[in-house]
């Protein structure tokens, strides 16, 4: 039932080989980030502000310092001060005075958990007994935790440097509104003037968290000549290592960062949280210092995505072609600047193809934890909203929710409101592929309903850096620094076995640390196997050519006389002269005689990431006692340009489809009257289990991305758009009612059950 | 004051020192050196740190290490007997039943304690089991059909 739309072309990618770090990973022997430990470790601990919003008048450690085994504390007296400015850090702008500040509070503590101070000691009891003995003198200030309530101008705000950006003129007072972006097309005005239907909704949605199942966890050692080592679980350790480096005022050399395998991510293990506290704590007492988050801290001090308030206006004609589509979304970013608001502004109508267009968005602070990047990040969002609209307008035309979506599609050509024009692209082939698919086509028992939503993302490239190395008895080394968090060693190994005509087991991939391959930007954006795969291409070339190099030495004729067919290396034709053909292994081996080892390295910035569209088809079942919801069927229907390792790209898909049923059904960040987390634990934070779901089947759609060799595209984020909106389609359906926020829990599905409130 | 524990893990008797507030999962992993079982969550939601304690399956971070006293502990490290992985081991390989593969252990640990009880489960009783083990990658889809395959080549169906 796991279906693929087209065959493989090639001779090991499109197959499903075991993936090279598996065995470690199903005997307990892979090292995360808690699992590494090193002679003479400390244990660092971090003091979190029990207030929402408040001012730090004064910290005393000093009993705290004075208890046994207590080697150092830091406050943010120990960090400089950072500028306030945005500067490149990879693909991302990076303000360092926000990041330093989220790192460790300074003048105020801006939500409950942020750090005011850390521990090293002996012990994990000696330090948590410390934390206590820290004596913080708090102001308490008034607090907002709702989007709109923080834009209001009487709202407490959270940072008095903000003037909002993007409006003229700017304004003379600071708000938590910091930014308003806008992405116009055509003229919405003519355009609603043109349609035969308008709906106008309003959306609200809450913040979710990543909700990977191993906490922030590293380990920093600090030498006395100012080296340092740190083990990390990261997406990214060159990132990490950038961000460390800046906090602490070090040579970038002096640190090498090694990632650990790493846990799950999902965007939220692109920042730092851990680790620079943890080298300063190593700095003071030149002993290691290993951190770990518990559960709490994860949910409280790491990164959400953000909550919203999403209002949509779209217009249609009789016929179904969509004339106009306007949104405005609020977006909360926590406590410093920097939602995802902007990419949610791209992404919301991208899936269409549409004359008149117009998003604004707002990045609005509050007192909640800064948010992280979350799979697609500010994508799903939008597109919940958009395409719950798009669901209402099928349903008052009267029309097939497909065949509204056929009508509006974008395509190659179709010039997006955010700007580009795609290019081959696969919404319409996902379209298709569920309209034919026996989910879409199949039964629906009672308290049932199906609901469909499509989805974008765009996917990056950046910069990326693969060395592979020829072993002297053919066997090849890829060393790659974009961490491997859901198979990308597999896909990676199998494209250079497809390129360099070996088999896939004699290709092994390790990630490798900051110190011994070139740089990496962070394993996210669905660019992994994208990026990582064309530099492993490059890198494999590269090898090949040298070798034809090294059988032209050997066989004293020009290197343009020697070409590489089937694998072999041979006399470019009878004019060349007769030689007995060479693998690379017989190159290996001779290599030492030939002008040393055989080292391929692609070190480039991708260029060229293809978006993926997606379809997801869902089932919902409806108590009517209750109002829960339970997902009884679903599907997920994405192009992947081409599927390297199918089975992970399902994976991916299901994957996606889990979190995003997640978003839509259970979970939500839920805060007390005095800005307190009040679900910080997997118990109340619900994130769904084996029995909440059923099978997620998929259908891979591969529309090949011309720009890669194997014609990759990034497929991990696009999967978790799709759901929330399907999700609330099938809902509909299901209980006669249309909602319009999110999640949609029992007790809310119930209230609108029996008021009948519908559109 | 630290405890002296006895115990047999993996079918070796090994003996530990640990304070009275020390958890199970916190003595495997710091003071056997054995991290397979991972900690997630500390308060027995997330099932990533599952062991089996006389073959009963527990979140090792729920029980003290002063209680394992004289019992008979199995965590991942025992599952694969020499060269041989086991079949859920396989399959999980196989099936791509793993992403990130922070869950896998404990998954592992819970659904071999399943087939020893019930060889030839549901679905449903299968993903009842597991409910107690949170995944954030898969969805669930290929560790279910994973565990369903390997019950049915240990069953010689």
């Amino acid at each position: 039932m796991q279906e693929r739309v087209k065959g493989p072309q090639f001779d090991i990618v499109g197959t499903r080989p075991v993936r090279p770090d598996g065995a470690d990973k199903v005997t307990g022997r892979a090292k995360y980030g808690a699992d590494h430990r090193v002679a003479g470790q400390l244990v660092g601990k971090v003091l979190r502000s029990p207030y929402a919003h408040a001012r730090i008048r004064s910290i005393d450690v000093s009993a705290a310092a004075k208890l046994p085994g207590v080697k150092a504390i830091i406050t943010s007296a120990d960090f400089q001060e950072q500028p306030s400015e945005f500067v490149p850090a990879g693909e991302m702008l990076v303000n360092y005075r926000d990041v330093l500040r989220n790192v460790m509070a300074r003048e105020k503590v801006l939500f409950e958990g942020h750090p005011v101070a850390a521990v090293a000691a002996t012990s994990e009891s000696i330090a948590r007994a410390a934390l206590k003995l820290i004596k913080v003198d708090y102001e308490v200030l008034p607090h907002v935790i709702d989007v709109v309530e923080a834009m209001k101008p009487d709202a407490p705000v959270v940072d008095e440097t903000i003037i909002t950006a993007g409006v003229t003129p700017p304004p003379t007072k600071p708000s938590n509104v910091a930014k308003r972006v806008e992405f116009v097309l055509g003229d919405i005005e003519k355009g609603f003037k043109e349609a035969d239907l308008v709906i106008e909704r309003e959306f609200n949605t809450q913040p979710v968290h990543q909700g990977y199942i191993e906490p922030h966890a590293c380990i920093a050692t600090v030498s006395e000549d100012g080296t340092a080592e740190l083990w990390t679980t990261t997406q990214g350790h060159w990132v990490a290592r950038a961000h460390c480096a800046r906090l602490l005022g070090w040579d970038i050399t002096k640190l090498r960062v090694t990632s650990s395998e790493i846990g799950g991510g999902f965007g939220g293990k692109t920042v730092v949280y851990l680790e620079p506290v943890a080298l300063a704590l190593s700095a003071k007492t030149h002993r290691p210092v290993k951190m770990v988050m518990s559960r709490e801290e994860v949910f409280k001090a790491s990164g959400p995505t953000s909550g919203a308030n999403v209002w949509v206006k779209m217009g249609v004609k009789k016929d179904g072609t969509i004339t106009a589509g306007e949104a405005v979304l609020k977006y909360q970013a926590g406590c410093f600047q920097g939602s995802p608001v902007q990419p949610g502004c791209m992404c919301a109508f991208a899936p269409y193809d549409l004359a008149n267009v117009k998003v604004v968005g707002f990045d609005v602070l509050s007192n909640r934890p800064k948010v992280a990047a979350y799979r697609a990040p500010g994508g799903p969002i939008s597109e919940y909203a958009v395409e719950s609209v798009v669901d209402e307008i099928a349903e008052k035309l009267g029309m097939c929710p497909i065949e509204l979506r056929l009508k509006n599609a974008a395509k190659e050509g179709t010039k997006a409101a955010y700007g580009p024009k795609f290019g081959p692209i696969g919404m319409v082939e996902c379209l298709e592929a569920a309209k034919s698919s026996p989910h879409w086509n199949g039964p629906l028992g009672k308290n049932q309903g199906r609901g469909i939503a499509a989805g974008f993302w765009f996917n990056i490239g950046g910069e990326t850096t693969v060395n592979l190395q020829l072993n002297e008895d053919g066997t090849v080394t890829l060393m790659a620094g974009t961490p491997d968090i859901g198979g990308l060693r597999a896909s990676l190994a199998m494209m250079a076995a497809e390129e360099l005509k070996i088999p896939y087991e004699k290709v092994r991939p390790i990630i490798g640390d900051t110190a011994t391959l070139g740089y990496n930007f962070v394993t996210g954006g669905s660019r992994s196997t994208f990026s990582s795969g064309l530099a492993t291409v490059e890198a494999a070339r590269s090898i090949i050519k040298q070798a034809c190099g090294r059988a032209a030495k050997l066989w004293e004729i020009p290197e343009d006389a020697v070409t590489w067919e089937d694998g072999e290396i041979r006399p470019a034709g009878d004019n060349a002269g007769k030689f007995k053909a060479m693998k690379l292994a017989d190159i290996a081996k001779v290599a030492g005689k030939t002008g040393g080892a055989l080292v391929g390295v692609g070190a480039i910035s991708a260029q060229g990431a293809a978006p993926s569209f997606g379809v997801h088809i869902a089932d919902t079942e409806v108590d009517p006692d209750t109002g829960k919801l339970t997902v009884t069927r679903y599907t997920v229907i994405q192009d992947a340009g081409i599927a390297i390792h199918p089975s992970y790209v399902e994976g991916q898909f299901q994957g996606g489809a889990a979190q995003g049923i997640g978003w839509a059904l259970n979970e939500e960040y839920i805060y007390d009257d005095k800005g307190r987390l009040q679900n910080a634990g997997f118990l109340d934070y619900r994130i769904p289990v084996a029995s909440d779901l059923p099978m997620i089947e998929t259908i891979i759609v591969e529309v090949p991305n011309p720009r890669h060799p194997y014609g990759v595209r990034g497929i991990g984020e696009t999967a978790i758009v799709p759901p929330m909106a399907a999700v609330n389609a099938s809902a509909r359906r299901a209980t006669g009612v249309r909602m319009f926020e999110l999640p949609l829990s029992p007790p809310k599905v119930l209230k609108a059950m029996k008021g009948g409130k519908s559109a | 004051m630290k405890h002296h524990v006895t115990t047999t893990v993996n079918g070796d008797e090994v003996e530990f020192l640990c304070s009275t507030e020390q958890t199970l999962l916190d003595c495997l992993r710091d003071e056997l050196d054995l991290t397979g079982a991972k900690e997630g969550c500390g308060s027995g939601d997330c099932g990533a740190c599952s062991v089996l304690v006389d073959g009963r399956l527990v979140c090792s971070c729920l029980v003290l290490g002063v209680e394992v006293s004289g019992k008979k502990i199995e965590t991942i490290e025992g599952m694969a007997k020499g060269d041989e992985l086991h079949p859920l081991q396989r399959k999980f390989l196989e099936h791509a039943a793993l992403q990130c593969g922070i869950c896998t252990p404990g998954v592992l640990v819970a659904a071999k304690s399943l087939l020893e009880k019930n060889p030839d489960p549901t679905e449903t009783e299968v993903r009842y089991w597991l409910a107690g083990n949170l995944c954030r990658c898969t969805g669930y889809d290929k560790i279910i059909r994973a565990v369903m395959d390997a019950a049915a080549e240990m069953r010689g169906a």
